[in-house]
């Protein structure tokens, strides 16, 4: 909420400059975001009077006027249309910059002789943002200021803007009275609430007005203002207020209504009364009830809303914005006033739910002053007389009384042990008594009764809070806790995600980080053909689906990885996938992949060679050592739609499935743009952190013994199972199996290729005798012919 | 007895001349070998008296060993220059860099993690986890955050078909751990939390580190304590810190806490608060008997600050040339 300092100055004016007030605010819990001057540095620019307007000889649309600038008249040449003898507009004179760039000097216009120019808001940097801004000629100044008079001194300019981060509990502080209000309290200065003069009825201008449901209407003012101008304008004043506050000045009565929700905090709002039909009633909206909103936005209501309506249907939403069809225009030359409580809970979350947000529902979710309605009304009618003239008619008021505030207990011992310091009886009586609170002591400690206008105070805690920051944060001195110390665990049944991590950064991977949701394209590929679940409200298309494998990330961050030059790139994130099924969204915490260029960084000792599926299979080993249980893990050749059919494994552990390693399929690689394919990983992180602790078996003195074997078997059979038969037969004397070759092609048979095994052969408690050791061997070779109809090499 | 002497100082000097290990080794074979001039000397004793023969013999053994002191000393001296040759051919360059794979490195934002777990597992914080989809109950509800609650608007929250959402930040972690295991309890929940919200300073995913305490005669001044003593330890400098007051439905009080920047600036690094007692209540734990604090901080922003990253996006781009500034 962006308030002027002057404003909030006239309401509560503690001692100390901009920067003072800042860290007071700030302090104090209303979080100053940013301050801003409220006009640029104008020198040399002066109130001046026009006594006299002539014709330009050289130029039509030019008049030559001479201007009362205090010491002096001077001469001053002007294009505005706006222009008149006696009017009091900005002039700068020589020597003044303007905050367009633009330097004034003594000037000779189409011949005529000029000493400064006179200005319109735009061209002071006092405009409101806006397309109308441009063309409204000088800015016209009210007859109250000095000819010669400083214009920065005349307009009050030396102003800050501060733009003030109201929390949502402090209801109260959504105007610029609720912070002067709090300002004073928290630092002792006197306030007193203001007293709007009370303007008299001239006429009664009663106006039927029925609350079918004062639970969430428990007051609804109205007041009618009949025969106001229609030629009028919002004043300077008024329109700088509005525009320091971040609001565009529409229309007086707009202005007016817009101006008292920012002092005063009571949203206001008008209706041309000649365009409302039979009487005003507050109830809930109709099923399906057509509303089209001020903003031109029709909206279809249901009863979860409070609406205003007429005999025509709804011409407002309670506490949120009016309707099209009743709103104040050019032409209207009557209003009613609302001025309402609407409850919190009548209102708030609709305005979201309809895609709007309103500086009067940003009020009412959080709670208006329940007492302030007749304030604001007769705030509001003061200005508007003032402004637009019109005949004010009488408050018509339907209150059904707010329900009482609750009275709260507030502990000395409770108080104590949540801020962990004391704070003495008598200052937390002052501090509540100053935040208005009524206060009773009590043998335990006290009993309080809450302003009307602090919704955010019903336990005790909200007492504590409001003590602790009253009193000062930084005066409650930090002190350890003094709890039992308890230990941490060191579960050698985990191996720690950072070890996993740190196993593939030091075989050269770049840890990565994407997005949870992807666009859906490449997910649904990857998944081939599934579809990930939709996020109802997407960023973008390219951020719709909750992935359901991290690869869809890191294949675009190896896109963009080639495109910008990188030959070689080693990728892998750890995170969540999330996979659709009958019963729900599944999580899954995975650690993926992508891999694809030589396997080492170029470099003079070795020959570059591009990864292929068993460098990163070496290093998903790497990660299975951590867990200590590699004999657990089976890899199966399997088909995935992403990778490459016969290039592809899945990984198992015991028989449940960890993941999937391969090369990525050739469509995909196509499609995708890539020039090779990259080889993929994507593994559960569960099956890979559960350790197995070590149980040390004892080293045995006697030799070992290592006996080679060279077996054909089938080209297309695998190699993996072989090399588990062997263990298997062999049984437990074999303490190490060596795949040291596999060969097909010259001296063997078509279709066929030898694997030659290294057996490691050694007893605990003896040497193995050679007949035993060919015994084994024996068994060994008779298991793998009958198993895979292997035969010995010769 | 002359021509010993001279015998000998002529075969040092062939010694002494000899070039390489051939050179001397032929050097030997014509003094000492079996028709060597040294070994016709000795052989010529035999034709002598036992008088002369002992004392000449005395004179030629002490030559010979003479001249095999030489000669070794002479081969030690020409095998190590043949060892030097031999080194100096071989010699490698011990400039160029090492063979083979060169490690990569871990985002910053898991080394940021990574400190802020450690400094806290110091204090006895365990680590724990939770689903990244959650309900409404544990992402809002029962953080006080009720349907229509004003502070929603706060969180920009993305949901699922299911009418689940996207966790808006890590503090359903805390509601979970509570439930499951009660209190006394001390814990740091770090993970990754969505928002529907994009520009050049908030990404829709983020991570952060919630924290938790809660157990017997647990403070303000102790969440302050603990804050300060993290701000320190996390940037390793001393740190002008404020608690300010703040709003966030699950914590009361709540504060923010700003740094004092080298530049004099005051920067918000995380938000905290003694644990609101319906929280306590809706975790199941008695807030008469406990009181608690939680702190939450975002790891992006921790993470910039240490590294003097200026856009957040460069943290989920990817780009190799940054991922492999951090190691």
């Amino acid at each position: 909420m962006k308030i002027s300092e002057i404003w909030l100055r006239e309401f509560a004016n503690p001692p100390g400059g901009t920067t003072e007030l800042v860290h007071q605010l700030t302090m104090q819990g209303l979080e100053v975001e940013s301050i801003e001057p409220a006009a640029p540095v104008l020198q040399n620019v002066v109130v001046g009077r026009v006594v006299e307007v002539a014709p330009h000889p050289n130029a039509d649309r030019l008049r030559v006027c001479q201007v009362d600038v205090g010491p002096g008249i001077v001469q001053i040449v002007c294009g505005a249309a706006n222009v008149r003898v006696g009017g009091l507009y900005p002039a700068a004179l020589p020597g003044a910059s303007l905050p367009g760039g633009l330097q004034i000097s003594q000037a000779s216009l189409r011949g005529v002789e000029s000493a400064g120019m006179m200005c319109s808001a735009a061209e002071l940097g006092l405009a409101e943002s806006g397309p109308s801004s441009k063309a409204e000629g000088l800015l016209e100044l009210d007859g109250s200021h000095q000819p010669g008079s400083a214009l920065a001194a005349a307009l009050a300019l030396d102003d800050c803007i501060l733009d003030l981060k109201i929390t949502p509990n402090r209801a109260d502080c959504f105007s610029v009275l609720g912070v002067a209000r709090d300002l004073a309290a928290t630092t002792g200065l006197a306030f007193a609430e203001p007293t709007p003069a009370m303007v008299p009825a001239q006429e009664p201008l009663p106006f039927p007005v029925h609350v079918e449901d004062p639970d969430g209407s428990p007051v609804f003012m109205t007041r009618a203002l009949c025969r106001i101008r229609k030629d009028t304008k919002s004043p300077f004043w008024l329109r700088e207020r509005l525009r320091r506050s971040g609001i565009r000045s529409i229309h007086p009565v707009v202005d007016v209504t817009n101006l008292v929700m920012l002092e005063l905090g009571q949203p206001l709002h008008a209706y041309d009364l000649d365009r409302l039909q039979g009487r005003l009633v507050v109830r809930r909206a109709r099923s399906g009830e057509p509303l089209s909103l001020l903003t031109g936005t029709d909206v279809q209501l249901d009863p979860d809303y409070l609406v205003i309506a007429d005999d025509s249907g709804a011409v407002g939403l309670a506490g949120i914005m009016g309707g099209s069809s009743t709103a104040v225009t050019g032409e209207t030359t009557s209003i009613l006033m609302e001025s309402a409580f609407f409850t919190p809970a009548a209102v708030s979350g609709r305005a979201r739910r309809l895609g709007l947000q309103t500086d009067a529902s940003t009020r009412f979710e959080r709670g208006v002053d329940p007492t302030g309605q007749r304030r604001a009304l007769e705030r509001a009618t003061e200005l508007l007389v003032a402004i637009a003239g019109g005949v004010p008619g009488a408050c018509q008021s339907r209150d059904t009384g707010s329900a009482s505030r609750p009275t709260v207990g507030l502990r000395r011992s409770r108080l104590s042990l949540v801020l962990g310091c004391t704070v003495p009886d008598t200052e937390v009586a002052t501090i509540l008594g100053r935040l208005g609170m009524s206060v009773t002591p009590d043998a335990e400690g006290w009993q309080v009764v809450p302003p009307p206008f602090r919704f955010d105070i019903s336990v005790e805690v909200d007492l504590i809070e409001e003590i602790a920051r009253v009193h000062g944060y930084d005066r409650i001195a930090a002190r350890p806790g003094q709890q039992a110390t308890r230990l941490g665990e060191a579960p050698a049944a985990v191996v720690p995600p950072d070890v996993l991590r740190a196993t593939l950064v030091q075989r050269g991977y770049q840890e990565a980080v994407t997005y949870s949701f992807v666009g859906r394209g490449l997910d649904t590929l990857l998944a081939g053909g599934d579809e990930g679940v939709s996020l109802v409200n997407p960023l973008s298309e390219d951020l719709a689906v909750m992935r359901q494998s991290l690869w869809s990330g890191l294949i675009q961050s190896l896109q963009s990885n080639l495109a910008r030059q990188q030959r070689r790139v080693r990728l892998f994130e750890t995170g969540v996938r999330f996979i659709p099924g009958p019963a729900g969204l599944a999580e899954e915490t995975v650690i993926a992949g992508v891999v694809t260029g030589s396997t080492v960084p170029e470099q003079w000792g070795e020959r570059p060679r591009v990864a292929d599926f068993y460098d990163v299979k070496a290093d998903i080993e790497a990660l299975l050592a951590m867990a200590g249980t590699s004999d657990e893990f089976e890899w199966v050749a399997d088909r995935h739609p992403a990778l490459r059919p016969g290039s592809s494994a899945r990984l198992q552990r015991r028989g449940h499935h960890v993941g999937w390693v391969g090369l990525l399929h050739p469509g995909l690689v196509r499609s995708c743009g890539l020039d090779a394919a990259p080889v993929l990983f994507e593994l559960s992180r569960g099956p890979l952190t559960e350790a197995t602790q070590t149980s040390f078996q004892g080293l045995s003195r006697f030799p070992a013994v290592r006996r080679d074997i060279a077996v054909l078997i089938p080209r297309e059979a695998p190699v993996g199972p072989l090399v588990a038969a062997v263990k298997d037969a062999a049984g437990p004397v074999l303490r190490d199996v060596v795949l040291f070759d596999i060969f097909a092609g010259e001296n063997i048979d078509v279709g066929q290729k030898s694997v030659a095994l290294g057996l490691i052969l050694q007893e605990t408690y003896r040497t193995l005798t050679d007949a035993e050791t060919d015994q084994i061997i024996t068994a060994v070779i008779q298991r793998l012919g009958r198993d895979f109809g292997a035969r010995m090499r010769e | 007895m002359d021509n010993v002497d001279s015998l000998l100082a002529q075969a040092k000097a062939s010694v002494a001349a000899a070039a390489d290990l051939t050179a001397l080794d032929a050097v030997r074979v014509h003094y000492l070998g079996k028709k060597g001039e040294m070994t016709s000397l000795l052989k010529q004793l035999g034709g002598m008296g036992d008088e002369e023969r002992r004392a000449k013999g005395q004179v030629i053994n002490s030559a010979k060993a003479a001249l095999v002191d030489a000669l070794d000393e002479r081969r030690l001296a020409l095998e190590a220059q043949v060892l030097e040759q031999q080194l100096k051919a071989s010699a490698i360059d011990v400039t160029l860099p090492g063979r083979g794979q060169q490690p990569g490195g871990l985002h910053p934002v898991t080394l940021t993690l990574q400190r802020i777990e450690t400094i806290f597992a110091a204090a006895g914080f365990a680590v724990h986890e939770g689903p990244e989809v959650e309900d409404d109950f544990h992402n809002f509800t029962a953080l006080n955050i009720p349907a229509d609650h004003p502070a929603r608007a706060m969180h920009d929250t993305f949901y699922l078909p299911d009418g689940r959402l996207l966790r808006t930040h890590t503090s359903p972690v805390q509601i979970r751990a509570m439930l499951r295991q009660g209190a006394p309890i001390r814990l740091i929940a770090p993970g990754r939390v969505y928002r529907c919200d994009s520009d050049t300073t908030h990404t829709p995913m983020f991570h952060q580190v919630e924290g938790l305490v809660v157990d017997v005669n647990v403070s303000f001044a102790n969440l302050k304590s603990v804050l300060a003593d993290f701000v320190e330890r996390f940037f390793e400098r001393p740190a002008t810190v404020r608690f300010r007051p703040s709003y966030f439905p699950f914590t009361e009080p709540s504060a923010e806490v700003d740094v004092l920047s080298e530049s004099g600036r005051w920067l918000e690094v995380l938000g905290c608060g003694m644990v609101h007692p319906q929280v306590l209540r809706n975790a199941g734990i008695d807030p008469e008997k406990f009181t608690g604090y939680a702190f939450g901080m975002g790891v992006e922003r921790l993470a910039m600050l240490r590294y003097g990253i200026d856009d957040i996006r460069l943290l989920f781009e990817n780009d190799l040339r940054f991922l492999r500034q951090f190691h």
